[in-house]
């Protein structure tokens, strides 16, 4: 039954980056959460997200172990499954900060939308390796994965959930521009994606998705609210200059200031604490583990296990950059967490399967049937 | 399988790594640019932290009478407030206050203590409406008390204090749950917001927005410079319809005698004035009331918090017998000419119903019935009619049924049916109890406005205007931002022009004629309409009907009056009750009198009779 081909094949550089950015995580995390909070909420933040890991890897290796057949075949279903809980959510889902996201499984609460991200890849990988073409795809082949991609996109907005949508959006998007599309297609999309952002504005947002946008646009609009938190942490990242100010030393670090210092601005406490040096540590490992995606992406002999690849790593991408714009005020605060590093289960997991499809990509694209 | 093209593959990929590194490239040199080239400068804002927000609140809406007299206004309030983080060391500096201020130590340690945690950051407060005297030593001796600082915040000032008490109402701080129903979203703990009256119904034109800035202190705390501000929005002005030299001379009248007044314009629903005794002072809720004056505001039998024009449901007694006269006129079961002999009392079954006039008035016409409240022939009529017709007459005249007034906790009064007492007792209706129904007592009960409003129907003509005190707002940052609120209608009585001329005719006979209950209160040249009423509370028995003692005051009959001037164009109608006053005619109608000659004087419409 086990296969020795699968040691030799493993992926280890791809483990050793994702465990490495893990234990960094950690690391930070127990600093984000030792300013300002009582002893035993440390313990049980602490010991929840250790939980959260070992479920990732074991869920990492489960998906090792699934032929990429077996994902291409099951992948509507994954995508309707996903589908079904984002609908139960909207009906059994837990309130929290004014949006419907959460369902809550024993002590333990998931986002269906976190999920939907994954499944949403699959399934577009398994669409677009259908109907990849020379010339790139028309406007007739991207009404199936337009409609793949709005259903679970109006179901996550309306919880509401804009980040994720968002996010959901740009995956989508990035895929199918890999995939290439005709030049004229292109330009369509690009037209209609510039007279979206008014339309949305006026009928979509939600009145506190706007005040984000605007303090984005005007830090000072809202010195109250979402922009204090924004100076807060330019202020965080900024003081730390080329060494930080040392471990468990940040000062801004305090829940007075950084209300999400422990999930979506993590990055300010490790920047704060470990300045410039370690911000571009970071981003070094963060790009490596893009790469290595990429890698896997290009050495995959199998059309769908390259978009899928791919898919995961455009994923990731997305979620560091469009996290650290945020918290260096590039970006209106949506609520993305730091990949591999932000507290909280939905994303660690998610991500974890994420690396879990890269591995199994990377093992079974070159050598395995 | 479908294998990809190598050199597509690759071509794609190169692209996409590409656009990764720029995406990347923006993240490092936006790194750079803050620890690097703006790093000083957040190094330094970072030490200390200290970066603070500083709230600035909104000046709340003032209240106007509807002649442009304020009534509500706002005064500094010095409050006395601690940045914990500034603070240091701590005990030091609270003994240092305790002492300046000869506030005790231990009030201090409350307010820290159950304060929200994390919030060593935010200002707290220490002690609201600190004196001149204790503003003057905190100021200046500032460098002992590092973090502590004095912040003027606006605070309410009701300037006739228990005037209109139940009309304006109060403010109360928010508390917990309600900041959590997301109802009241830019109010922050620590906050009033309107418990009572208008300060409630109009919160929100009331309330402004709060604004904020954000400030660098030094490491005692003290203002480096401001950062940014926001400012706050100030809160709408209103104007009731209240004005305020009537309402005052309606509390001049009923001082003393607990009951309620409601006075309104006819043609519009707007209401002049709005007495319920005894009062209270919402001075003394602001910052919270104390104990020992909520005591004894609660052991008040009286019950003064209870606005008793909109909230007192009370037997309408004769009041009502205009009601009942619609009904029978519209019903058919009699007509103008119709005559019922009065011998004062009326029979039914094995009881004996008894006319208030123990001799009789003899023959009566529906015109003496209204004049001189003869109850026999109401009897005839009710016992025609039947309980159930009458009340779907008394809901159209907007009985048992809320008014819908610009002020909460109002009272729907009570119309009993007969399928209503099946499903209260579970007993079917007796005829007899009709009878009481007819004349206003049994299970009637009606609240002061819902009368006032009745009388404002019957005086204009037959439309019934949603009451309200709301005259206009103001929005001060606009030049002319007035507005003004357009009258509304809720409804128009049961009754056709005829029958009206005829309820109005009696109502005018009441005050007019030689025999009227409430002949003494005529004004000379301005012909009045009204309609006495005595509520029972309490059934006499026969020993003490004939024993001539006077009863215990509470259990003294209830006193009501409603009327309208000048009976052919009306410019006011009121109602009053005065509890356990007795009798209508001598205790309610004079002060009703004189409320219309003191809003006929305001408003210019008295006629100068010289006395001959």
């Amino acid at each position: 039954m086990f296969d020795r081909r699968f040691i030799d094949s493993f992926d280890w550089g791809l483990l050793v980056i994702t465990i490495f950015t893990i234990a960094l995580g950690l690391v930070v995390l127990y600093s984000a959460v030792t300013a300002g909070t009582s002893s035993d909420e440390l313990d049980i933040l602490f010991k929840k997200q250790i939980i959260w890991l070992s479920g990732g890897f074991l869920m990492m290796g489960l998906i090792v172990f699934i032929p990429l057949k077996t994902l291409d075949k099951g992948s509507l279903f994954i995508y309707f499954a996903s589908v079904f809980l984002l609908v139960a959510v909207l009906f059994l889902g837990k309130h929290a900060g004014g949006a419907q996201r959460w369902l809550a499984i024993g002590p333990f609460t998931v986002q269906p939308s976190e999920m939907m991200k994954l499944s949403l890849i699959i399934a577009l990988s398994s669409v677009f390796s259908g109907m990849i073409n020379e010339m790139g795809l028309s406007f007739r082949d991207l009404i199936k994965p337009g409609l793949i991609l709005l259903l679970p996109f109006v179901l996550i907005l309306v919880q509401p959930d804009l980040g994720t949508s968002l996010l959901l959006v740009f995956i989508a998007a990035s895929m199918t521009l890999f995939v290439k599309v005709k030049k004229e297609v292109f330009f369509t999309f690009f037209a209609i994606g510039l007279a979206v952002i008014p339309l949305a504005w006026n009928f979509i947002l939600k009145d506190y998705q706007k005040s984000r946008v605007l303090t984005f646009l005007d830090p000072s609009s809202d010195p109250l609210g979402a922009g204090y938190h924004i100076i807060q942490s330019k202020i965080a990242i900024g003081s730390g200059m080329l060494w930080g100010k040392g471990y468990l030393q940040g000062t801004q670090n305090a829940l007075a200031f950084l209300p999400e210092h422990h999930t979506d601005f993590i990055l300010s406490v490790f920047a704060e604490e470990w300045g410039l040096s370690g911000s571009a540590f970071l981003l070094f490992l963060y790009f490596m583990l893009i790469l290595w995606g990429l890698n896997i992406s290009y050495c995959c002999r199998d059309m769908f296990g390259s978009i899928l690849a791919f898919g995961v790593t455009v994923m990731i991408f997305w979620q560091i950059f469009i996290n650290i714009s945020m918290v260096m005020g590039l970006m209106p605060v949506v609520g993305v967490p730091l990949p591999l590093i932000s507290y909280g289960g939905s994303s660690i997991i998610t991500n974890m399967i994420g690396i879990g499809i890269l591995l199994n990509v990377s093992i079974r694209g070159s050598s395995l049937p | 399988m479908k294998s990809p093209d190598r050199e597509w593959l690759k071509k794609r990929l190169g692209g996409s790594a590409l656009i990764m590194m720029v995406a990347f490239s923006t993240l490092m040199i936006r790194f750079v640019y803050l620890q690097i080239i703006e790093g000083d400068e957040y190094r330094r804002l970072s030490q200390n932290n200290c970066i603070r927000l500083q709230s600035i609140p909104a000046s709340r809406g003032m209240i106007y009478d509807r002649s442009g007299i304020l009534l509500v206004d706002n005064r500094p309030s010095f409050d006395l407030k601690i940045v914990l983080k500034d603070a240091r060391p701590m005990d030091r500096t609270l003994e240092n206050l305790s002492r300046l201020t000869a506030i005790p130590m231990e009030e201090f340690l409350d307010k820290i203590e159950s304060a929200p945690k994390g919030s060593v950051y935010k200002p707290l407060i220490l002690k609201k409406n600190i004196t001149r005297d204790q503003l003057a030593v905190v100021e200046a001796r500032g460098f002992d008390i590092p973090g502590v600082f004095v912040d003027v915040e606006p605070r309410r000032n009701y300037i006739y204090k228990n005037s209109a008490a139940h009309a304006i109402g109060y403010l109360g701080e928010i508390n917990e749950k309600e900041i959590r129903s997301g109802r009241y979203p830019d109010v922050r703990s620590g906050d009033s917001i309107g418990r009572y009256g208008a300060e409630k119904s109009y919160e929100e034109l009331l309330r402004g927005k709060r604004g904020g800035s954000q400030v660098e202190v030094d490491a005692r705390g003290r203002l480096v410079r401001v950062i940014d501000t926001v400012d706050p929005i100030p809160g709408k002005d209103i104007h009731l319809t209240i004005h305020a030299l009537l309402q005052q001379r309606a509390e001049e009248l009923m001082e003393g005698k607990a009951g309620a007044l409601v006075a309104m314009e006819p043609f519009s629903g707007e209401i002049l004035a709005m007495v319920s005794t005894p009062a209270f002072d919402p001075n003394d809720f602001i910052g919270g009331i104390s104990i020992d004056k909520w005591n004894l505001l609660m052991a008040n039998p009286d019950n003064p918090m209870s606005n008793k024009a909109i909230q007192g449901e009370y037997p309408p007694a004769s009041t009502y017998k205009m009601v009942t006269a619609i009904a029978a006129l519209e019903e058919g079961v009699a007509d103008r000419s119709t005559t019922r002999f009065c011998p004062g009392h009326y029979k039914y079954g094995n009881r004996v119903y008894r006319c208030w006039k123990k001799w009789g008035h003899g023959k009566v016409d529906v015109l003496d019935a209204l004049e001189k409240s003869c109850d026999v022939f109401f009897y005839r009529a009710g016992e025609d009619l039947g309980v159930d017709a009458i009340a779907q007459y008394a809901r159209g005249c907007g009985l048992g049924k809320p008014t819908m007034i610009d002020l909460d906790n109002e009272r729907p009064g009570l119309i009993p049916t007969s399928s209503w007492k099946k499903r209260r007792f579970g007993k079917p209706w007796q005829g007899g109890e009709t009878l009481s129904i007819a004349i206003g007592q049994g299970f009637n009960l009606a609240t002061p406005l819902q009368m006032a409003v009745f009388t404002a129907a019957i005086g204009n003509g037959g439309t019934i205007y949603r009451p309200r005190i709301l005259k206009s707002v103001r929005n001060v940052l606009e030049k002319e931002g007035m507005e003004y609120v357009a009258p509304e209608i809720s409804g128009g009585l049961p009754a056709g022009r005829e029958t009206l001329n005829l309820i109005r005719q009696g109502m005018v006979n009441v005050v007019e004629s030689d025999r009227g209950t409430a002949r003494g209160i005529r004004i000379n040249g301005v012909p009045m309409a009204g309609k006495t009423g005595t509520a029972q509370v309490f059934s006499l028995t026969k020993a003490h009907r004939e024993s001539n003692l006077p009863l215990p005051p509470h259990l003294r009959d209830h006193a009501w009056f409603v009327c309208y001037a000048p009976a052919d164009n009306p410019v006011i109608a009121v109602s009053v009750i005065i509890e356990h006053g007795e009798h209508g005619s001598t205790a309610a109608a004079p002060v009703a009198g004189a409320v219309v000659r003191a809003w006929l004087e305001i408003e210019g419409m008295m006629p100068s009779v010289s006395v001959p």
